[in-house]
């Protein structure tokens, strides 16, 4: 499935609930089926602060495939940030550099995207980018854990 | 009898939909509802009793500038101020603090000397402290807060040397809505001679305040806690120390005269109101000062303190719910965690059923960091807000609960 088809998947997965509440609890839902990081993995270095929560971003390259994994104090948060890692996960660098990420905006949740939020989501969209353009940028295809630092 | 549901009429914010819920605003701490009063005050004089004040001998110019220099007394009278030339008009309590932090430091701070805050302050009465002391080679010491959210006045004597300079306390932490006891840290602190800036941000609010009785040497506070308009908030300094300050900004309206070699400053207050006065929303401000005089202060501290009461008696019944300050006086709001429940998500389920909390670090991370956590959820509330909000926010507190912990 493409990006943007698996954008389209979630857009129609979200408006079977009419009702805010039930969105909220689909992604309560979504955010509790997100493994959890194992403690010694929530590191500094993978760390994104937010002033609402905080967000834990990981991201691995395989045969020229980028793979993130993620976790979230906050559960509504790592619902959200679950539907980014389905979407953008198992793409290559430049797929994940072009994809629109316009189904947050349709499925309702654009103030969880917005800079005053400070959730960390928007960081976190940035920084998923930027594993892809650092990915891109070496040669090697061979699997390797990031480092943006 | 406090007539809350005619007074609600007085403030149209309070009766709009959010996602299709009637708002319950809980989150007064940050910023209250203007009354209708404040509203047309404002726009009344955007519609055309516009003329920049203090220089014009035009009509519009003169009573813009009566109108600023009226509200100039009506915080005079509000808080008891000996002269009005000891009001100085800011943007707000952290424009306020911040003048303190230059002006006061700069003639009075040394390298080695210490600044005295305590463990509940705001950032806004940490921050520019700390810029201050790095300017200088000064130090910043903390008096403490016990367990319950207390401060340690106990201890206050201890934390005070020669080398202390200022000492700046919140009268009320907006986080755990502790009130502490001012005139008594002042005496002390004046029997070491030392000076206090008191922040009133949120203590204006919900108590009576007389900085005379009170003898501190600052004391600030914001217009837009106070229903009043953003942008605007009082530095109210004793006229001894305002007098041996210098000018914080430069700028038109502070001087007396000005050539390329040397300036002459204004008298007190102008000499610290550089630049175009916020004078509209001084107008909005002595306007929303008067609207509380006539609903009276007594009427309404008696009834915010009895929905304060009923709040916390209400969420004490709710599962796994710890309230952060447990200490008397408390006044005006509650900060709490509820196990097993992120702040951030509580707060996003309520916004979702129209209630207005906050959540974070309510811009106080050293205390997030004295009590073990990283945020709290916070309900603040007005003369406004009544019971049955109240009850409503606990019954959505419950079902958030449930969503987020099956």
């Amino acid at each position: 499935m493409s990006i943007v088809e698996k954008e389209q998947a979630i857009v129609a997965e979200f408006e079977l609930f009419s009702d805010w509440m039930d969105k909220y609890e689909h992604l309560i839902d979504l955010g509790k089926a997100l493994p959890a990081f194992d403690p010694e993995h929530k590191t500094e270095q993978r760390l994104i602060e937010g002033c609402q929560s905080r967000v834990w971003l990981a991201a691995a390259y395989d045969k020229g495939l980028v793979y993130f994994t993620a976790d979230s104090d906050a559960i509504i948060t790592k619902g959200i940030i679950s539907l980014l890692v389905r979407v953008l996960s198992g793409h290559t660098p430049q797929e994940i550099l072009d994809a629109p990420m316009d189904f947050i905006h349709q499925i309702g949740l654009k103030e969880n995207l917005s800079p005053t939020r400070a959730n960390g989501l928007l960081a976190m969209i940035k920084q998923m980018k930027l594993y892809a353009l650092v990915f891109q940028q070496q040669k090697s295809t061979n699997w390797q854990e990031a480092n943006t630092n | 009898m406090f007539e809350v549901d005619k007074i609600r009429q007085d403030f149209p914010a309070l009766s709009q939909k959010v996602y299709g819920k009637s708002l319950i605003y809980l989150d007064n701490a940050a910023t209250t509802q203007k009354p209708q009063v404040v509203i047309d005050a404002v726009n009344e004089m955007n519609n055309g009793i516009n003329g920049n004040i203090h220089r014009g001998i035009h009509y519009l110019s003169s009573l813009c500038t009566e109108r600023y220099e009226a509200a100039r007394e009506t915080v005079q009278h509000f808080l008891h101020a000996a002269k009005k030339e000891e009001i100085v008009l800011t943007s707000g309590t952290t424009a306020a603090i911040n003048l303190v932090a230059f002006s006061f430091g700069e003639r009075y701070i040394q390298n080695g000397d210490e600044i005295l805050i305590s463990e509940a302050e705001h950032h806004s009465n940490i921050v520019p402290w700390q810029l201050l002391c790095k300017r200088k080679g000064a130090k910043i010491k903390v008096l403490p807060i016990y367990k319950d959210g207390g401060l340690a006045v106990k201890q206050l004597p201890q934390y005070l040397s020669p080398k202390t300079k200022l000492c700046c306390i919140t009268q009320m932490s907006n986080v755990l809505g502790i009130v502490n006891p001012i005139k008594e840290i002042v005496s002390i602190a004046h029997t070491h001679q030392v000076p206090v800036l008191v922040d009133g941000a949120q203590g204006i609010v919900h108590q009576d305040i007389d900085v005379q009785d009170i003898d501190c040497d600052f004391y600030v506070f914001s217009g837009h806690k106070l229903y009043g308009p953003t942008g605007t908030g009082i530095l109210y300094g004793k006229e001894k120390w305002l007098d041996a300050m210098p000018p914080y900004q430069g700028g038109g309206d502070m001087i007396a005269s000005v050539s390329f070699e040397q300036t002459t400053y204004a008298e007190l207050p102008l000499k610290f109101e550089a630049g175009t006065a916020n004078y509209i929303g001084a107008h909005g401000l002595k306007t929303a000062i008067d609207y509380l005089n006539q609903l009276g202060l007594p009427a309404i501290q008696v009834y915010e303190q009895s929905l304060l009461n009923y709040a916390l008696q209400q969420l004490l019944l709710i599962e796994g719910l710890q309230i952060y300050g447990t200490a008397t006086p408390k006044s005006g709001l509650v900060s709490f965690n509820i196990k097993g429940l992120h702040p951030a998500d509580t707060a996003m389920l309520l916004d979702k059923m129209g209630i207005a909390a906050r959540s974070g670090h309510l811009c106080a991370q050293p205390l997030m960091q004295r009590f073990g956590i990283q945020s709290m959820l916070r309900l603040s509330f007005s003369f406004y807000n009544t019971k049955e909000e109240i009850d409503k926010a606990v019954t959505a507190l419950v079902k958030a609960r449930q969503m987020l912990i099956h």
